[in-house]
């Protein structure tokens, strides 16, 4: 049980992908304009990540390793289409915000990368773990960087207007704000683990 | 008497130069063009150079703080950088503005790789762009000079870029600085002066204003509105920030290269960038955006134009 909770913990901050393991920058430069976007984002990722890793860690046995990177290719596909019809049927709206990047989740280097690098290793129980925990952390990455872009970029959070005259800076809404929250969060979750480890 | 005959490595004449005398030698030659600003745009240009010098010398000292590193408020360099970041803001912008401005300048373009020497790009400039994509529409309202009324104008060369015939704006008035614009850069006539004084010191060298400067005047002749060589390029000399960047912004120590050759390669660079911003760019003025660019060609500039060690074979 305590390793079960530390698979699923691990990928919350001791192996963030965003943060630690730097994966997944695409749809996280693009979509965290605001916190929606980035739920959004981090829900559907999270849901194809369990997905993924579940039906890779299943088929492990009975997939060539030559063509194992096409095969994990198919399965992401299925999940993302799956993720996508849904959010077209059940909320156009936030499709329409995320856009491309809800059917480019299937090249998201995260979710590849966990199954190459764990699912396909490990028990259907481990791996369902490594997903949630992932797409957790993925999920609280994408709404801390939404979060300091969406006040600063809009001076909104989820949408509400914070405080009157404040003069919010276009910067954090453009991509540029966007690596540089990352660029400056990642150097400050650094010197944190720096400070750590003296 | 053993003790008679020491020999220490080179060198073994010392100028009396420091890192914190040459940056209060910068800040010096910097002031006739503040002056002139203020006496162009009045007070109000004077409290926001003095907010983005107090900005960035509390950023500099609260982060040295912070990170435990040796606090060097007084090295002149914090100095500097507030007042060009100043000197590149138009004069009745919000006071809140150079604080963010200078604050951002010190803590992102500077602290953040380490201080003094470790930065790639230059900090006033970063500062700048920083505020320029942050408060579009104050960064480019621009007031009249005082002893016009007290409307917001285009800058020359805004007007310009959207077409307009000039109003009749002399090479003189642009000389002195009787024209909207950034409170350091209008008046040419000052800031060649504290450019004189640096170059006289040799605290900078011509190569880095000299290309950059010639090269922008040249594409500016060559690919002028009326055809080729029809260009007023002393116009495009005059306006703008071109002589501020050039002699106080490009020649900065940490960001451009090493080399003389590699300088004059970056003048060069600057220049074509500035010309071609401000010829064919969505903006009117490019100064600031060329000499970011060729900041971060520096590195592999000065990888490319390495001297050759006495003796060894060429690179």
């Amino acid at each position: 049980m305590k390793k079960l909770l530390n698979e699923f913990l691990k990928g919350i901050i001791r192996e963030n992908p965003t943060f630690v393991l730097v994966l997944g920058l695409c749809p996280t430069l693009a979509v965290s304009v605001s916190i929606i976007n980035g739920i959004g984002m981090g829900i559907a990722a999270t849901f194809v990540l369990l997905g993924s890793n579940i039906i890779i860690s299943l088929i492990k046995r009975i997939v060539p390793d030559r063509i194992r990177i096409p095969c994990f290719i198919v399965v992401i596909a299925t999940f993302v289409t799956i993720v996508e019809m849904t959010m077209k049927a059940y909320s156009p709206a936030l499709n329409r915000a995320l856009g491309i990047y809800v059917p480019l989740i299937v090249v998201n280097c995260m979710v590849l990368g966990r199954a190459e690098a764990y699912a396909q290793r490990a028990t259907v129980v481990n791996a369902l773990f490594d997903g949630l925990g992932m797409g957790i952390g993925f999920t609280l990455a994408l709404i801390l960087i939404s979060a300091i872009r969406e006040f600063f970029g809009s001076g909104q959070i989820l949408g509400q207007t914070l405080f009157k005259g404040f003069e919010p800076a276009s910067i954090f809404a453009m991509p540029s704000g966007a690596l540089l929250v990352i660029g400056l969060l990642l150097g400050f979750f650094n010197l944190l683990k720096n400070r750590k480890a003296q | 008497m053993e003790n008679r005959l020491i020999v220490s490595s080179s060198p073994h004449l010392h100028k009396g130069e420091s890192v914190s005398r040459i940056m209060w030698m910068v800040a010096i030659s910097l002031l006739p063009a503040g002056v002139a600003g203020v006496v162009i745009f009045g007070l109000n240009a004077l409290w926001v150079s003095i907010l983005a010098v107090i900005t960035a010398l509390a950023t500099e000292g609260i982060l040295q703080v912070l990170t435990k590193r040796k606090v060097s408020i007084l090295d002149g360099s914090a100095f500097v950088t507030g007042l060009l970041l100043a000197y590149n803001l138009p004069p009745n912008v919000p006071i809140w503005l150079p604080v963010i401005g200078s604050f951002f300048a010190i803590a992102v373009g500077k602290q953040v790789f380490g201080g003094l020497g470790q930065n790639i790009f230059n900090p006033a400039l970063v500062g700048r762009v920083f505020l320029m994509a942050s408060w579009p529409k104050y960064m480019t309202a621009f007031s009249r000079p005082l002893n016009y009324d007290a409307l917001t104008s285009a800058t020359p060369l805004a007007s310009l870029k959207e077409g307009k015939i000039l109003e009749n704006i002399s090479y003189l008035d642009l000389f002195l600085g009787k024209r909207g614009g950034c409170i350091g850069e209008v008046c040419i006539l000052a800031l060649l002066l504290g450019a004189a004084f640096l170059l006289i010191r040799g605290y900078i060298s011509w190569h880095i204003p000299a290309t950059y400067i010639a090269s922008t005047a040249i594409l500016t002749y060559i690919f002028g509105p009326r055809g080729l060589f029809s260009g007023d390029w002393l116009f495009h000399i005059l306006s703008g920030g071109l002589i501020l960047g050039a002699f106080f912004m490009a020649t900065d120590y940490v960001t451009s290269p090493l080399t003389r050759k590699g300088q004059i390669i970056f003048g060069i660079g600057c220049g074509l960038l500035t010309a071609i911003i401000r010829l064919w760019g969505g903006y009117p003025e490019g100064a600031s955006y060329a000499i970011l660019m060729m900041n971060a060609a520096t590195p592999i500039i000065d990888r490319y134009t390495k001297n050759r060690v006495y003796g060894t074979r060429p690179l």
